[in-house]
């Protein structure tokens, strides 16, 4: 027995060591995914690093207004004078932060749906109609009723747009859940007497974490896109504070005269979506196999 | 050990039934799937029952019937003394849930990819709850090296081992709590045929050392021979024949046996078979009346259409359920 | 070497060599596998997960998934040409048309959307240009032979409504319709129930006889190679490592793994106390094993085993074995006796 032990042994660490980091490996090689982690990197650090500028993105200086991009202002400067770079770089913070609240939000109502809808077949039902019927409007329209309703804030945005995308994480959760539902692991589980709550947290909700992490990524991006048009509509976050949408917003007057307002966060709105799909799309790449049980 | 002397079953089984009720398209009443028909068996302590049959035999249903997987439809079935069956047999599964286990046949989807092996093996005690730390731990090397992997296995993943690798740790999952009886369905059908002897010799070594018990499902004959101390035969839902490992082997007695016997291949270029049974599995979504095995039975008699045999006892723990008998 | 068997073979595999990409690195999956099928001649392949038996199959039929393979190396000769520089049209005139395949599981073998006379009638109207009736008479002819009770009237059925027994017969319906002179079969018995695998191996064998077709039977199950094949390779880790009429291959195994496999099986006639298992377990497929592949795990491994990657040598009439020294003492048993 102490040979086979042996053997066993030599032959589990030939397997192991190939196998361990085998998604990181992946994820580092996959090209997509190494572009779009390297965008929202920058981006992330971009947004930290604002308040290094030591400019203040709400100081007024009306004789300066209207200018160009040149040296003193990289993107510019708006119709009262506000340095542009700065103001985006702030706008970073909120937009970055209202796409990441609104994917958080999502994914963790919408995980929570998504499993107790797959364990509980009664339930099921009543809660897959809820979801349709949040479904039925597209998510626009849906965020501007909540964020007309909650009024112009940006808590309102970030809970009109969670609310908006959290059937389409539900939905990934639940099919996950289903599937894995299926596997012997859980009738283990349940052969030790395990409760639901718990096959529901230590079993379901992890295994779905591959799926639920992809689909966040692209709510991130859609929250992003969302909050521009939200701005753009004046539900969005309430100025002086800048946002990438409300910039957007208030330059729009202004488009013939002095382009350079909505350019540069408009770039900047497309490049975070860009990069946060490309990084979405690698992950499931990786991910996606992996779903499969492994062989 | 308890205190049960070695004669007292450990597992009753009298006249267990599960029906499925199956919806179908287009309305009308859903038709009801008999997968298993008035079954019964016993289980002695410290001996392993072998449960054999081809699909659409209920043995796999009866393994999970047995555990509580599945509610069972009538029928009675006792454990250690405890009636787990009928509207109150809840809290009594609760109170030998700890003694008993399963051993499941995939060893890919048998363990959760998530959860490093030690957390694996461990569930049965995570469930169970109370246990220290320390304890935990240590129980967990324990039965790792008692299943014949190195200790350092528990804090990696299970996508990181092979098939036979990955059983090993369900059986250690399933000796967490000391269990007294597990059900193995079909343990080794999915593994290498070099894999499935170590597999094998592990069980009985097991049952050797920690007074085991176990019903053994499977399809494989020649696999249920190397293990089984009496061999249970079932055929669309219903037990067939059941007799001492020897004799069912050397000496059957149904029909159905004999040709379940024939028809397996032997290494042994010299051996002629005699020609396959023909026919098929009867669909047991309407069963036909009488003996499920009548269609395709070389011996039928009118009898045999029309009327369920009922089970006899035609030897030393031998039973058939045959109107030859 | 001699053979009974003085014409040329029918089918010759020359140095079959198959190269995968993996998640884990590139890993050989046949290793210069060579082998040859006569007319008429049952040969079994057997060995278990990762000997290659299924990829070298497939690549006599060049199945295997194009951008993950480096092209394989090697040559597959038929009918004094290599299958595997065949221009692409040449190729599917021969697949189905003289050499066939049935696969291991009938219920994702079959097109779920296409009546059972289209998916026979596919066969017969590529290969033969016959029109649909025609091709629908010859269909219900098929099943008939297959044995397929109520034939005419299941002929239009869909899949869906056969079982898996009935669902093996119309693959091999389909894998005959156009008489080919070898049928490839892999582990087409191992997905259905044991009595349903007589009535297949039954069949299996009576086609053969009335076909005059080659087969290969491709499985992982010692039984079911017993019962079909006259003559048979054994495969381990990409390897050849044993190849042997049936008879002399079970009375007298030569290769170690050949011997350990039939010890470990599980004997259905006899009661073992102890399985004699093989220890340790099949070398992963990216893993590079310096010599002989089964050196971890054998018996009777000596250094040079370790060292040198040993040859397939010849071991008696129509015998080959990859153990040198397994070899040499069988040879000089035989010395001695005579």
């Amino acid at each position: 027995m102490a040979d086979a032990t042996a053997t066993i042994l030599a032959s589990g660490e030939a397997i192991a060591a190939r196998r361990r980091f085998r998604v990181l490996r992946k994820l580092l090689n996959h090209r997509s995914f190494m572009v779009g982690f390297i965008i929202v990197l920058v981006m992330v650090i971009a947004a930290m690093s604002a308040p290094l500028n030591g400019v203040d993105p709400n100081r007024m200086a009306i004789r300066f207004r209207f200018r160009p991009p040149q040296e003193a202002n990289w993107f510019g400067t708006d119709q009262f004078g506000r340095d542009l770079f700065t103001r985006t770089l702030y706008g970073a913070q909120l937009s970055l932060w209202i796409g990441l609240s609104v994917a958080v939000l999502s994914g963790v109502f919408g995980a929570a749906i998504g499993v107790l809808s797959a364990q509980f077949r009664r339930l099921d039902s009543l809660l897959m109609r809820v979801m349709d019927a949040l479904m039925a409007a597209p998510a626009i329209l849906l965020a501007i009723g909540l964020g007309a309703a909650l009024g112009p804030q940006t808590h309102s945005v970030i809970i009109a747009l969670a609310v908006a995308y959290i059937p389409r994480t539900a939905r990934i959760v639940r099919a996950s859940a289903l599937v894995t539902r299926e596997l012997e692991f859980i009738e283990a589980a349940r052969v030790s007497g395990a409760s639901p709550m718990r096959i529901m947290f230590k079993h379901l909700l992890p295994n779905a974490a591959g799926p639920l992490l992809v689909q966040s990524t692209f709510v991130f991006a859609y929250a992003i896109l969302a909050e521009a048009a939200l701005s753009f509509l004046g539900i969005g976050p309430p100025p002086p504070a800048p946002s990438w949408g409300n910039i957007i917003a208030e330059g729009r007057q202004f488009a013939m005269q002095a382009w350079w307002i909505m350019l540069f966060p408009g770039f900047a709105i497309s490049l975070a979506a860009l990069g946060m799909n490309l990084l979405g799309d690698g992950l499931r790449d990786v991910l996606d196999p992996r779903l499969k049980v492994e062989s | 050990m308890s205190g049960t002397d070695s004669s007292t079953p450990i597992v009753r089984v009298r006249d267990l039934t599960k029906d499925f009720h199956v919806t179908r398209g287009r309305g009308g009443p859903p038709a009801v799937l008999r997968a298993v028909n008035r079954i019964s068996f016993d289980i002695k302590p410290g001996t392993t029952l072998g449960l054999v049959g081809e699909s659409g035999s209920g043995k796999s249903t009866t393994g999970r019937l047995l555990v509580g997987l599945i509610p069972a439809s009538s029928g009675e079935i006792s454990l250690f003394g405890e009636t787990i069956t009928g509207r109150d047999g809840r809290q009594p599964l609760a109170r030998v849930r700890s003694k008993l286990q399963f051993v499941f046949q995939d060893p890919h989807g048998s363990l959760n990819p998530r959860m490093r092996v030690g957390d694996c093996i461990a569930e049965p005690i995570d469930v169970a709850g109370g246990w220290s730390r320390k304890d935990r731990a240590d129980r967990v090397s324990e039965l790792l090296e008692t299943v014949g992997l190195p200790r350092a296995v528990a804090e990696r993943f299970p996508h990181e081992f092979s098939g036979g690798q990955r059983q090993r740790i369900g059986i250690a999952r399933a000796l967490a709590l000391r269990p007294d009886l597990v059900i193995c369905d079909e343990p080794v059908s999915a593994l290498d045929v070099s894999m499935q002897a170590q597999i094998i010799n592990l069980l009985l070594d097991l049952q050797d050392r920690l007074g085991l018990s176990y019903l053994f499902i499977a399809h494989d004959l020649a696999v249920v021979r190397s293990i089984a101390t009496d061999v249970a035969v079932m055929y669309a839902g219903a037990l067939v024949e059941q007799a001492p490992k020897t004799v069912l082997y050397s000496a059957p007695k149904h029909p159905y046996t004999k040709a379940l016997l024939e028809a397996v291949p032997r290494p042994d270029p010299d051996r002629v078979r005699s020609p396959a049974l023909g026919g098929e599995v009867p669909s047991i979504l309407n069963p036909p009346p009488g003996c499920a095995f009548a269609a395709r039975c070389p011996n039928a008699m009118d009898m045999c259409r029309s009327e369920r045999p009922a089970t006899r006892t035609t030897g030393e723990g031998h039973v058939v359920a045959c109107h030859l008998y | 070497m001699a053979s009974p068997e003085l014409k040329a073979p029918m089918l010759e595999v020359d140095d079959l060599t198959v190269r995968f990409r993996t998640d884990d690195g590139w890993m050989t999956a046949v290793d210069r596998v060579s082998l040859s099928v006569g007319d008429g001649e049952a040969l079994g392949i057997v060995g278990e997960s990762g000997s290659g038996k299924s990829v070298t199959a497939l690549s006599i039929l060049r199945l295997h998934a194009a951008p993950t393979t480096r092209m394989p190396t090697g040559r597959i000769l038929y009918g004094g040409r290599d299958l595997l520089t065949l221009p692409t049209r040449q190729m599917r005139a021969i697949r189905g048309g003289e050499i066939a395949m049935i696969f291991q599981d009938p219920m994702s073998s079959l097109n779920p959307v296409l009546t059972i006379a289209d998916q026979i009638g596919e066969s017969l109207r590529l290969h033969q240009g016959v029109n649909q009736a025609t091709a629908r008479k010859r269909a219900i002819e098929l099943l008939e032979l297959v044995r397929i009770p109520d034939a005419a009237r299941r002929v239009d059925e869909y899949p869906h409504r056969l079982s898996g027994g009935m669902r093996q017969r119309v693959m091999i319906a389909i894998a005959i319709a156009c008489r080919p002179k070898l049928l490839i079969a892999d582990e087409p018995t191992t997905a259905l129930d044991v009595t349903i695998q007589a009535q297949i191996l039954d069949l299996l064998r009576d086609l053969q006889t009335e076909l005059g077709m080659s087969v290969i039977l491709i499985t992982h199950d010692m039984g079911v190679i017993a019962e079909f094949a006259r003559r048979v390779m054994v495969m381990y880790a990409g390897r050849v490592v044993e190849t042997s009429p049936v008879g002399e291959l079970f009375r007298r195994p030569v290769h170690p793994y050949t011997e350990g496999l039939l010890e470990a099986i599980p004997k259905l006639d006899v009661d073992v106390r102890r399985l004699p298992a093989i220890p340790g377990s099949i070398p992963d497929p990216t893993a590079v094993i310096p010599g002989c592949r089964y050196s971890p795990r054998c018996p009777q491994v000596q250094d040079t085993c370790r060292r040198e990657a040993p040859p397939l040598l010849p071991a008696g009439p129509e015998r080959e074995a990859r153990c040198p020294p397994r070899v040499a003492a069988m040879m000089a048993a035989a010395e001695g006796v005579s």
